[in-house]
């Protein structure tokens, strides 16, 4: 890694670090922007259940379909419904449903915030005598932190309904069979710590989405650069909690 | 613009011995001004001369490094945030730009600052508060287009109405004129004449439409090399033999 380089990272580092302060300094006092944190849960889950549903669907059923042959060939056919429920449940659900997230609102909030800065609509808002980094961080945040463990339990549930059909592709098995093999292998300690994980991953996207937007500079071509460099930043935080989440769930023993 | 300054009273704004730089660029230097209750002052430079990095010290988007910025008698340079909010609803802001809110309607904009301000206004009063505006600008009949649906001068007349909906003791105008044709600047610069009789406000006017300072400046400022170069009148400043100044009206 060249000099500058890794001069330009310790640069980011810093800035982010004090972005993330700043949202917590100002994200618990008053004034609370509940209407607009209802329109930004309401924007990023209609947004995005359709993608996430869809996804979640394939995931469930495509994985099904594979493991089949190996499970097959072990004699642990049975077996299939439970350890598909629980590598969906644990990993795939809200690894993939963070990755659709990062892309979609990541993007999202980094064009429309990178948008609104180099339009001057930030410097507008702050000469209205709005907080325009509780209006528009804060209520972001908020809600990709509140919506993505939401549309992880959907895409929980629709993939768990697409295992299902992959399960009856290959073999016959009634539902009350299904989802009884399911939640004899599944635990609070598999659904849990998924959920809590997407409560960062949901943390991660938002405020990386609203920092490259906020600082945009140069136009209208660092509106472009900064929807593109929030995904990639988000996509990659969302692999680095999740390898924290697997190290702490092994410490504790949630596994 | 007439030259008549005999309602003219006490200091709105008062800029001592300001400098800004950004890494070595120096912007301003030991920049002062000071305008008056009632005055429209034009600060004219040329691209570039800090003129809007000076007004946005003034509302206080940007901090100068160094000096002090009186507005209505409060120091700005000093004043915690929620200070500076509510001296921001007695002084408004025109962005070159427009800046207007691309995802809200020409009704939700201009109720954008009212909400945040009069949180306990009633739904009548903020209804008659935006007619009002709008009526005043002219364009009654855009209230529930959107922003991206209206042409530049229709735009400039919105942001204009967004900036008087709190009923400002002083406007800060940044490039009024700039992108527009010269029929539609001059009905910029005649409106900003028409709110300045109605709503007595005060007004920093960053320009360099010759034709829009020649009609709306009392008072001229010439910002060169980040100084106050030379004040006066328009026709004061037009008769001066110094090349630098001639140079903007000729």
């Amino acid at each position: 890694m060249n000099k500058s380089l890794f001069k330009t990272f310790l640069h980011e580092t810093g800035e982010i670090s004090y972005f993330t302060a700043r949202f917590f300094r100002e994200g618990f006092r008053p004034r609370y922007e509940f209407a607009e944190l209802f329109n930004q849960c309401f924007a990023i889950g209609n947004k995005t259940l359709g993608l996430v549903g869809i996804t979640g669907f394939i995931m469930g059923l495509v994985i099904t379909i594979q493991s089949h042959p190996s499970m097959q060939a072990f004699g642990a056919e049975s077996w299939l419904p439970a350890v598909v429920s629980v590598s969906l449940v644990r990993e795939i659900v809200p690894v993939i449903t963070a990755l659709i997230c990062a892309g979609k609102i990541g993007s999202s909030i980094g064009a429309e915030l990178g948008s609104m800065k180099v339009t001057e609509q930030i410097d507008a808002m702050e000469v209205s005598g709005t907080n325009p980094f509780k209006y528009l961080v804060v209520t972001r945040v908020f809600a990709s932190m509140l919506m993505i463990p939401l549309l992880v339990i959907i895409a929980d549930a629709v993939g768990l309904w697409g295992a299902y059909i992959g399960v009856n592709m290959k073999t016959e098995v009634s539902f009350d069979l299904y989802t009884n093999q399911i939640f004899q292998k599944l635990t609070f300690g598999d659904v849990i710590p998924s959920i809590i994980k997407s409560f960062f991953f949901g943390f991660a996207i938002g405020i990386i989405g609203c920092y490259k937007g906020y600082y945009t500079r140069n136009g209208t071509q660092g509106v472009g650069r900064a929807a593109n460099s929030a995904v990639v930043a988000a996509t990659f935080v969302v692999f680095i909690i999740d390898l924290i989440a697997a190290q702490i769930a092994d410490i504790i023993d949630i596994t | 613009m007439s030259d008549d300054n005999t309602q003219i009273k006490e200091d709105a704004i008062v800029v001592s011995h300001v400098h800004k730089s950004f890494g070595e660029n120096v912007v301003l230097r030991d920049f002062s001004l000071s305008l008056k209750e009632g005055e429209n002052l034009v600060v004219l430079g040329k691209s570039g001369s800090g003129k809007s990095v000076l007004i946005k010290c003034i509302i206080g988007l940007m901090q100068p490094d160094k000096g002090s910025i009186c507005v209505l008698g409060d120091e700005i340079t000093t004043m915690e945030q929620t200070k500076l909010d509510e001296m921001r609803v007695r002084v408004g802001f025109l962005f070159q730009s427009n800046a207007l809110y691309d995802s809200m309607t020409v009704r939700e904009n201009l109720e954008f600052p009212l909400r945040r301000h009069w949180a306990k206004t009633s739904r009548e009063e903020v209804d008659r508060l935006v007619m009002e505006v709008l009526e005043h600008v002219g364009l009654a009949e855009a209230i529930d287009m959107m922003p991206e649906e209206l042409s530049g001068g229709m735009r400039k007349r919105i942001a204009l109405a967004r900036t008087l909906i709190l009923k400002p003791k002083i406007i800060l105008y940044d490039e009024p004129t700039t992108g527009l044709d010269p029929i539609t600047g001059k009905g910029i610069s005649q409106l900003m004449l028409n709110v300045q009789a109605k709503y007595n406000t005060s007004s920093i006017i960053i320009s360099h439409d010759m034709n829009c300072v020649k009609m709306t400046a009392n008072r001229i400022v010439m910002l060169i090399d980040g100084k106050c170069y030379a004040t006066g009148t328009y026709d004061e400043l037009m008769k001066s033999g110094d090349k630098r100044i001639k140079d903007f009206f000729d």
